[in-house]
């Protein structure tokens, strides 16, 4: 039985973790590569690392890093923020990540992510969506960290990403993200129903019932969480065993 | 040992490299003809889509070099899918090398299969020291069916060969230098056949 994939996020700036709350108010939570061994050593199914530093320099500073990363850990991961073309794809997966995941270029010019699937296989394609609800325009696509509203509604454009050729969606409700009170189930929901390929939700998990409550509920293939993990409210291991016990497939 | 890892540019090479590393094995990677004839074993990775890494494999005459390969052979992912007859995708003439034939998942599930599934029906050497129902990843979108050269097995829903082996060729559809402990014992299995 294919098992549902838990997934911590590592926010990366100058090296090192970072998780904003809100998308604000940076805090640090530690060395990347040892966090992401010690994940791995958890029982993670997979993480994520998220570039938010802005300088061609610094992204430099994330290939090496993902060099690191890749020869320090036996799990898959996937690498985003920044990716603007192929050619950054390609350095990416040279240093051995596993997938790579396109947000706001991808809305910019959509046009890459069939590149990238042609090019690399849709496999390694995860594309990001960030997610907002408000009464007057539904839920709708957010471009550049949630900063920028674009006119995609939201499951109509998690259907054209696909048509595209990505091979996973990362959904993060900005409405949800950093409240710590539950994932966006609705949308979680409508979105992994619209879409034949895997759908990670993120944004919201504060408790391990949020977790049981967006793989069952709302059919999610995967769930992220960051600050919780890293600074320890909730534990991987003792979080799979209570999945398990929901009745959830979970690799324990 | 003389162990090289086939790189035709649509293979995660690093990854597989990394995992040996992680073994305390050195490895080479190469898509030279004589390096890799001459190799004590082959790993051949692979990652992508399937016409285009065989035309990579036939732009360096590849295609003709790895059926007469008589050392042990380790095909990953779209490296076992290559060794094999044909694949759907793109209706792909493969290496021909494995007679089996590769098919797109036919499914209700979410395709790609991707993620940690459980191995049953563990056959082979390769498998030595491994529980069934032992969890490793896999991502994919064509498969193999089960059939008389499969030696594990796992379920999407239908069961279908998680890995392969014909004479000297072995392969695994998972990959195993990213399935943590599991998948470091299947690549040492390797390296002691």
């Amino acid at each position: 039985m294919l098992t549902k994939r838990i997934i911590p996020c590592l926010d990366i700036k100058n090296g090192r973790t970072v998780k904003g709350v809100r998308f604000e108010n940076i805090r640090d939570a530690g060395d990347p590569v040892e966090l992401a061994a010690w994940y791995a050593e958890q029982g993670a199914d997979e993480l994520v690392f998220l570039d938010i530093t802005a300088t061609n320099e610094e992204r430099k500073t994330f290939a090496a890093l993902v060099r690191d990363i890749a020869r320090h850990i036996d799990i898959p991961f996937t690498v985003g923020g920044g990716i603007g073309a192929v050619a950054d794809v390609e350095v990416l997966l040279q240093n051995g990540a596993d997938k790579v995941s396109v947000n706001s270029s991808a809305i910019r010019n959509p046009q890459l992510v069939e590149e990238l699937a042609n090019r690399f296989g849709s496999q390694c394609v995860t594309v990001a969506i960030d997610t907002k609800y408000t009464e007057a325009t539904g839920w709708k696509v957010y471009a550049r960290a949630g900063t920028v509203e674009t006119e995609h509604a939201t499951v109509d454009w998690a259907r054209r990403v696909t048509d595209l050729g990505a091979g996973e969606i990362l959904l993060t409700s900005m409405n949800n993200d950093g409240t710590k009170a539950g994932f966006a189930l609705d949308i979680t929901g409508e979105v992994a129903r619209a879409v034949t390929v895997p759908v990670i939700a993120s944004g919201g998990a504060g408790n391990m019932q949020h977790f049981a409550d967006v793989l069952q509920q709302a059919n999610a293939d995967a769930a992220l969480a960051a600050s919780l993990f890293h600074f320890r409210e909730l534990e991987v291991p003792v979080l799979k065993s209570f999945l398990k016990e929901q009745g959830i497939d979970v690799r324990v | 040992m003389n162990l090289v890892i086939v790189d035709y540019k649509a293979g995660n090479v690093q990854s597989v490299l990394f995992a040996l590393e992680r073994l305390g094995v050195q490895a080479t990677i190469s898509c030279d003809f004589e390096t890799i004839k001459a190799a004590d074993k082959v790993i051949f990775p692979g990652v992508g889509e399937a016409s285009s890494a065989m035309a990579q494999l036939k732009a360096r005459n590849l295609d003709k070099l790895l059926p007469t390969l008589e050392q042990p052979f380790f095909g990953v992912c779209l490296g076992m899918q290559l060794l094999c007859e044909h694949s759907e995708e793109n209706d792909t003439e493969t290496l021909g090398i494995i007679p089996e034939k590769v098919l797109r998942f036919q499914t209700d599930l979410k395709v790609p299969h991707m993620g940690w599934n459980q191995l049953h029906h563990l056959q082979t050497p390769l498998f030595e020291g491994l529980q069934e129902q032992e969890y490793v990843y896999f991502v994919h979108s064509y498969y193999v069916p089960v059939g008389p050269h499969t030696i594990a097995q796992a379920s999407y829903p239908e069961p279908f060969s998680a890995a392969l082996q014909y004479k000297n060729f072995y392969a695994a559809q998972f990959h195993p230098e990213k399935s943590g402990p599991a998948g470091a014992q299947i690549l040492k299995n390797f390296l002691a056949l």
